[in-house]
C-alpha cells in the first residue's frame, strides 16, 4: 500500500480540500442564495465572474491569485500586515486556489436547490408566524441542505484535483503544497516513479468517484423526486 | 365587521379593485376563476401589498396606506389554509401542526394540540410524512395547523377543491364545525355555489 510520504500527501490534500470547503462553503451559499433569490443589476455579471474560474485557464486565475495575494499584491499586503499572514508557497494558499476553482461548481448545485425551494411554503410559513429568518431556517435551508451538501461534495472532488492555479500560485512544494496532483505531476518526472503515479492515481480516482456518486445521490433527493442534476 | 377591505393591487399590468364589508359568521368570495379571490386572500394575509388601500379584519387594521400601516404576515393572525394545502414536506404531521403554535403568544393559543387532533380526527396521522397522506388527510391537516397558529380569523382558499365527494361532505363538516363551535370570522373563497349556499352567512361575488 502506501509508504509514509504518500500518506502524508493524501493528508495535505484532504486537508487543503476540506480547508477551502470550510472557508468556500459560507460564501458560495451566499452567492447562491443572491443569485436564486435577488433581482439586482448587475446579476448576469456576478454569475458570470463566479464562472469565470470554470472556463479561465487555472494557470490565468493562479497568475491572478499571485498578482492579489503575492507579497507585492494588495490583498497579500493588507493580509500580511493585518494578521501576519501569507498565502504564497504556503497550503493555505493551495486552499484558497482549490476554494476559488471549486466555487463555480458549489454556487451552482446550491443555487439549483434554492431554486427548487417552492415560495408559497415560505409564505405559508409567514403566515403561521414566522418572521423573514425563522422562515429561512426552518423552511428554506432545510429544504435546500441536499444541494447544499451536494455542492460541498463536488466542490470537494473539485479541490481535491486543483492543479494548475495551485502549482502557478504556491509552487509543489514537498510537505507544504504537494497535493496529490502535484505529487503524480512530480513522480511523472523522476525516473523511478511509475509505482507511486499508479498508486496515488488510483487514490485520486477513488476520491473523485466516491464524491461524484455522493453528490448525484444527494442531488436526486433535492427537489422530492422532481430530479435535479448537477452534473 | 368582521372583515373590511378596500385595496387596489397590481396584477401584472392590470389593476384590480377589491371592495367590500362583511358581517360575523363565514364570507364567501364567489367568482369565476381570474376574478381575484386568491389575491384577496393574499392581501388580507400580508403575502401580497397592495397598491394602496384599507384593510381591516375584526378591527384591526392590518394595511392602510393612508396612515403607513402595513402588518407583516407573522404579525396578522391569521389563519390561511391554501388550496394546495402547503404542508411542509420535510416535518412530520406532528411538527406541521406545532409550528404555528409554537411561535403564538401562550394567550393566543386557543386550541390545544389535542383538541385539534380529535376535533378534525388527525391523531393517527401525526408520525406521517406529508407526502405520504391522501387528499382530504393532507387539507384537515392544514386546517389543524391553521387552527393552532391561534388565529384571529380565517382565510380558505378553495380548500375542496382538490377532494373527491365523499372528502368534500366531511371537510365541509369540519368547516361547519368550526364556524359554529369557534366563532371565528371566515373568508372562504370559492367557485362553487352548492358550496357557497351551504356554508356562507353573506356572499361577496367578484368579477
Amino acid at each position: 500500500m502506501l509508504n509514509a510520504e504518500e500518506w502524508g500527501i493524501v493528508a495535505l490534500s484532504l486537508k487543503v480540500s476540506a480547508c477551502a470547503m470550510l472557508g468556500a462553503l459560507p460564501l458560495a451559499f451566499a452567492l447562491a442564495y443572491l443569485l436564486a433569490r435577488g433581482r439586482f443589476p448587475g446579476r448576469i455579471l456576478l454569475d458570470a465572474l463566479i464562472h469565470l474560474p470554470l472556463v479561465v485557464p487555472p494557470v490565468v486565475t493562479g497568475w491572478l491569485l499571485l498578482l492579489a495575494f503575492g507579497a507585492n499584491g494588495p490583498a497579500g499586503r493588507w493580509l500580511e500586515r493585518a494578521f501576519g499572514v501569507t498565502l504564497m508557497f504556503r497550503w493555505t494558499g493551495a486552499a484558497l486556489a482549490a476554494a476559488i476553482m471549486a466555487l463555480p461548481l458549489m454556487v451552482r448545485a446550491m443555487r439549483l436547490s434554492i431554486e427548487a425551494v417552492d415560495r408559497k411554503l415560505e409564505g405559508a410559513a409567514r403566515t403561521l408566524g414566522a418572521g423573514p429568518w425563522r422562515t429561512f431556517l426552518t423552511v428554506t435551508l432545510p429544504l435546500s441542505i441536499p444541494g447544499i451538501l451536494a455542492g460541498l461534495v463536488l466542490g470537494f472532488a473539485r479541490s481535491i484535483g486543483e492543479f494548475g492555479a495551485t502549482i502557478t500560485f504556491v509552487s509543489n512544494i514537498p510537505g507544504e503544497t504537494r497535493t496529490l496532483p502535484l505529487a503524480i505531476y512530480a513522480a511523472l518526472q523522476m525516473p523511478d516513479g511509475d509505482a507511486m503515479v499508479t498508486r496515488l492515481a488510483l487514490i485520486s480516482v477513488s476520491l473523485s468517484l466516491a464524491a461524484l456518486v455522493a453528490s448525484e445521490w444527494l442531488a436526486r433527493r433535492s427537489g422530492h423526486g422532481r430530479g435535479g442534476h448537477v452534473l | 365587521m368582521s372583515f373590511e377591505v378596500d385595496a387596489t393591487v397590481a396584477r401584472g399590468k392590470e389593476r384590480l379593485s377589491v371592495r367590500f364589508a362583511s358581517k360575523r359568521g363565514i364570507t364567501a368570495l364567489f367568482g369565476p376563476s381570474g376574478a381575484g379571490k386568491s389575491s384577496t386572500l393574499d392581501m388580507i394575509a400580508g403575502l401580497l401589498r397592495p397598491l394602496d388601500g384599507r384593510i381591516v379584519v375584526a378591527g384591526e387594521v392590518l394595511f392602510d396606506s393612508a396612515q403607513g400601516i402595513d402588518l407583516p404576515p407573522e404579525r396578522r393572525a391569521c389563519g390561511y389554509v391554501f388550496q394546495d394545502g402547503r404542508l411542509f414536506p420535510h416535518r412530520r404531521v406532528a411538527d406541521n401542526l406545532r409550528y404555528g403554535w409554537k411561535l403564538a403568544p401562550p394567550e393566543r393559543r386557543w386550541m390545544s394540540l389535542d383538541v385539534a387532533t380529535s376535533f378534525l380526527g388527525i391523531g393517527h396521522l401525526l408520525d406521517r410524512m406529508p407526502a405520504t397522506l391522501s387528499g382530504g388527510e393532507a387539507q384537515r391537516v392544514a386546517i389543524g395547523r391553521a387552527l393552532l397558529s391561534g388565529p384571529r380569523f380565517l382565510l380558505m382558499d378553495e380548500p375542496l377543491s382538490s377532494l373527491d365527494a365523499p372528502r368534500r361532505a366531511e371537510i365541509m363538516a369540519v368547516i361547519e364545525r368550526i364556524r359554529d363551535e369557534l366563532a371565528l370570522p371566515i373568508l372562504y373563497v370559492s367557485h362553487d355555489r352548492a358550496e357557497v349556499d351551504r356554508l356562507a352567512d353573506q356572499v361577496v361575488e367578484l368579477g
